[in-house]
């Protein structure tokens, strides 16, 4: 039996009984501790739980009583999405013991279906940063070559589906979190329409923007994900009331006839030569598969790494303010402190990125500022909506490298915050207009790093997003992760 | 001239839970820290949800207050670190970037004085903080986050009082008004409470907090306007800051904090989408209104000739307006008003006494028609009435176990006379040189039947036996 196989091929050995989801689970945790020292995926692991859990379901299966849709599958949840038992720190100082007292309800959703939790994913602190470099407890590492940066923020959540550490994983995408690691590590991820899953339960950084979003092995996977994590929950207000789609029917539908547009923004000078190289042969796969391509404009692209550092960090001021220690934290007690003191005191254990955008986030928002910032950003944000609104009148998907260069060393860019914040430039217009997009694998580079290309599709279109990656997809033939 | 202006927080206590998760809105009498949930005490990854009532219930407050409602309201973060509040900022509207708070611009009659309101809006209430010990010496500070999410109303008015008792009328309209709404009850302990702004000529303005009750407003405003103006009388300048009211002393002081100007950094809430107000929902609402105070009493004083100042008394108060509207007739309304407002609101005049009350709708309108229909003398009423508070039995139980019943047994009642007549001789041969003097004897009469005798048939039979 191989690991890395796709979460529908899983299902069907399962149900086949070819294989028992303990056999599976056991082999995926062999794995864990085989690979974990390399890689660092995850924060915190939970095997004994899960083989249990197995056992369980395992038991079910053989009685033939009903189980859930996901029978046992192994993910792993980005330490940003609360789980009832196992501590969420957001890699974070401030919350290293944090147990929250509920289920996030994407994973509340995940349990129902039978998944399995089997650990908690590595990320950048508070999902703030590009390279998962940003950890209390160290960075997570590429797993096709590990002096390499996995992407991030996501990069726990990345790591663990490519190196076989689970069969797919939850992660936040709030600027490209999702996608920057899926892309880096070779994997699938999609970063869905604001609004179509729930957020109760992830901890906010900028609520605005952000969404939760599955990563996979294969464009299939994700949408069985989606069908589980999918749709409006009462704890969540932003979460829209529609009727469910099933995002695995038709998905092999193709994309005959459909428009796409190449987005000229996303695609100049600051891009990898290579990578536009892999862009273009992707977008003639494209053509080949009966899609029509032309190029689009999107002036906007220009201001969005500015609008979204602006609304990201002033959201995250005040996202982030709750955390004084006093009502959950770490140990540090209040003796011989007054409130603000204790206060200052306990905060200055967060990271340096975490402590610059909240610092940025204060000073866009304070008294003869808000105008000149946070508004002008919102104004960005409006024009590009409207933007995109145009240009998904004339087409139906638009297409654009997901990364603008390959993945690098770590440490190569950690003290040049400006430069991390310009790899977000393809990824955050999905965010501050709140359509989905997907990045999927479409090559491996010379120095045998992975390429990833992005496509978008306009709000609440995933089914037909989904379609476009599985038709891509199935052009690629890419190897297997060499660790 | 003096000017003042006010920032009343109104709970909204009669709703069922808190305005952004399911705990309970009333908090009073729960054990510290049982009615929170992962929402109210802001968890990492808990999220608002919208109490949809809340915004009902602030819609007719502002509805009542004259206020233009928007068609969309939505929701701003305030940002402020402080023990009290779980996500260190306050859910709360704002309306500097155009009116997106539940009311704006509204105008409240007062003694033919027009109060405008500035705006209304829809807030969280923070937890509350207890101190071991008094607040100033104490090391030791405790948070209770039972009453943190709180659905509250903050009413904004312009500085257009004049004088604190302006401030004190106003006030009472206010409870009344939100009482009579069935929004709240104002009554409650921290239900209601206000700051001021005030200043006098050539001064600047000063704020004043901690004001424990709304009654002692009047006090608080009274007192600083005469501190404010002696010190413009002496040409010392008045100091722009904000002065708490010390409760024991009667008197404000000086803010020991640094009163830097607040920078709150306001942020539209995310989580809660702007919420649209549809016309017709202010239509709808406006029909299910209950009646408003004035209507009401005009209402007392064209239909049943209730006379205005009883019909001003009774309408004012939803407890007893509502005692009134149950217990009614076409025929005894009027003395059911004078039974109210005369007897029953002296006896029941606090909040333990009211809900101690056993006193049905039937005791009252069937007492009203006794006194109506002559059975029963006003002070017998009175201590029927006294009766029926403590057990609720019915009258004619209690008339017939107290003998309350009236003596219009004419000869019964002479006989009574006659024996008066022996005992106050003077007294009689007094009234027979001075008629004025008669009430004495009348009195005398009363005392003797326990008030069941008819004042006026007493009167007649002394005086023809006096040959008046």
């Amino acid at each position: 039996m191989k690991l890395g196989i796709s979460a529908t091929e899983y299902l069907s050995l399962v149900r086949s009984g070819e294989i028992s989801v303990e056999e599976f689970v056991a082999k995926t945790i062999d794995r864990i501790q085989a690979v974990e020292n390399k890689v660092h995926a995850y924060i915190t692991i939970d095997s004994e739980n899960a083989l249990n859990k197995a056992k369980l379901i395992d038991k079910k299966i053989r009685a033939k009583e009903k189980t859930g849709m996901l029978l046992g599958m192994p993910v792993s949840i980005k330490d940003n999405i609360c789980t009832a038992r196992l501590r969420t720190t957001c890699a974070s100082g401030l919350l290293e013991n944090f147990v929250a007292p509920y289920d996030a309800t994407v994973v509340s959703r995940l349990k129902q279906q039978d998944s399995i939790i089997i650990g908690k994913a590595n990320l950048d602190e508070f999902a703030m940063g590009s390279t998962t470099e940003f950890s209390h407890f160290g960075p997570s590492k590429n797993p096709w070559n590990p002096e390499y940066v996995p992407g991030g923020s996501s990069g726990g959540s990345g790591v663990s589906v490519s190196s076989l550490e689970c069969m797919v994983s939850l992660g936040s995408d709030t600027g490209g979190s999702v996608r920057s690691p899926a892309s880096f590590c070779s994997v699938v991820g999609l970063k869905p329409t604001y609004g179509l899953v729930s957020r109760y339960g992830l901890v906010s950084y900028a609520n605005s923007i952000e969404q939760v979003g599955p990563i996979a092995r294969k464009v299939e996977d994700i949408a069985l994900v989606m069908n589980v994590i999918a749709g409006h929950d009462p704890h969540d207000d932003t979460t829209v009331k529609k009727t469910n789609e099933d995002y695995v029917a038709g998905i092999d539908t193709g994309i005959k006839g459909k428009k796409i547009g190449l987005v000229q923004q996303m695609t100049g000078d600051g891009v990898d030569k290579e990578i536009l190289a892999a862009t273009n042969k992707a977008v003639s796969k494209l053509q080949d598969l009966g899609a029509e391509c032309m190029p689009v404009s999107l002036g906007a692209v220009e201001h969005s790494v500015a609008a979204y550092y602006t609304i990201a960090s002033a959201e995250a001021s005040s996202n982030l303010a709750r955390y004084d220690n006093l009502r959950y934290g770490f140990d540090f007690g209040t003796e011989g402190y007054e409130f603000k003191a204790y206060v200052s005191k306990v905060r200055s254990n967060f990271g340096p990125e975490v402590t610059r955008r909240m610092l940025l986030g204060a000073f866009v928002l304070s008294a003869g500022y808000y105008g000149k910032y946070y508004l002008k950003a919102q104004k960005v944000r409006t024009m590009m909506k409207s933007q995109i609104d145009e240009a998904f009148k004339k087409v139906d998907l638009l297409v654009a490298p997901t990364m603008p260069i390959l993945p690098f060393k770590l440490g190569e860019k950690i003290d040049d915050p400006l430069k991390l914040y310009l790899l977000d430039i393809n990824t955050i217009t999905a965010n501050l207009t709140g359509i989905p997009a997907i990045s999927i694998p479409i090559e491996i580079s010379s120095a045998g790093l992975p390429i990833g290309i992005q496509l978008f599709a306009n709000s609440f279109q995933e089914k037909s997003l989904l379609q476009a990656a599985y038709s891509l997809q199935q052009t690629v033939n890419l190897p297997e992760v060499p660790l | 001239m003096t000017k003042i202006g006010l920032e009343i927080h109104c709970q909204l206590t009669k709703l069922e839970s808190k305005l952004f998760c399911s705990c309970k809105a009333d908090y009073r009498s729960l054990p510290p820290n049982s009615n929170i949930c992962p929402i109210c005490v802001g968890l990492p990854g808990s999220l608002p949800t919208l109490n949809k009532k809340a915004v009902e219930k602030a819609s007719m407050i502002s509805i009542a207050l004259g206020c233009k409602i928007p068609e969309k309201i939505s929701f701003f973060r305030k940002n402020y670190f402080y023990p009290d509040l779980p996500k260190n900022f306050q859910i709360t509207q704002y309306n500097a970037y155009g009116p997106t708070s539940i009311g704006s611009d509204g105008i409240v009659q007062i003694e033919g004085k027009e109060i405008r309101i500035r705006r209304i809006q829809l807030e969280e209430d923070p937890g509350r903080l207890v101190y071991e010990g008094s607040s100033q010496k104490t090391q030791i500070t405790l948070v209770d986050y039972n009453r943190a999410g709180t659905p509250l109303v903050e009413i904004v008015t312009e500085p257009d009082f004049e004088n604190p008792r302006q401030v004190r009328i106003f006030l009472n309209v206010l409870a009344d008004l939100v009482e009579n709404l069935g929004v709240s009850d104002p009554y409650l302990e921290g239900a209601m409470r206000v700051d001021g702004n005030i200043s006098v000529e050539k001064g600047n303005r000063v704020e004043i907090k901690n004001v424990g009750s709304f009654r002692d407003v009047e006090k608080a405003l009274h007192f600083e306007m005469t501190r404010q103006q002696s010190l413009v009388d002496r040409g010392i300048e008045v100091a722009a800051e904000t002065r708490h009211w010390d409760d024991a002393r009667k008197i404000t002081v000086s803010s020991r904090s640094k009163e830097e100007e607040q920078d709150y950094r306001y942020l539209p809430e995310a989580d809660i989408p702007i919420v649209g107000i549809a016309q017709d929902r202010i239509e709808n609402l406006k029909k299910q209104m209950p009646e408003s105070i004035v209507a009401k009493k005009e209402r007392y004083v064209k239909k049943y000739g209730i006379p205005q100042q009883v019909a001003d008394v009774l309408s004012s108060g939803k407890f007893y307006s509502d005692l009134f509207e149950k217990s009614h007739t076409e025929s005894n309304a009027k003395e059911v008003a004078n039974i109210i407002t005369t007897d029953l609101m002296g006896f029941a005049d606090t909040r333990e006494k009211k809900t101690d009350l056993k006193l049905t709708h039937r005791n009252i309108s069937d007492l009203a028609d006794a006194i109506v229909n002559g059975t029963m003398t006003r002070n017998s009423g009175k201590i029927a009435l006294q009766e029926m508070i403590k057990t609720g039995r019915s009258l004619s139980e209690i008339m017939s176990s107290l003998d309350l019943g009236n003596m219009n047994d004419a000869s019964s009642l002479e006989k009574i006379i006659d024996e008066v007549f022996v005992e106050e001789e003077k007294a009689v041969s007094e009234a027979k040189q001075n008629p004025d003097t008669i009430n004495y004897i009348v009195g005398k009469v009363m005392r003797k039947t326990k008030g069941k005798a008819d004042p006026g048939t007493t009167l007649e039979i002394i005086r023809k036996k006096l040959s008046l």
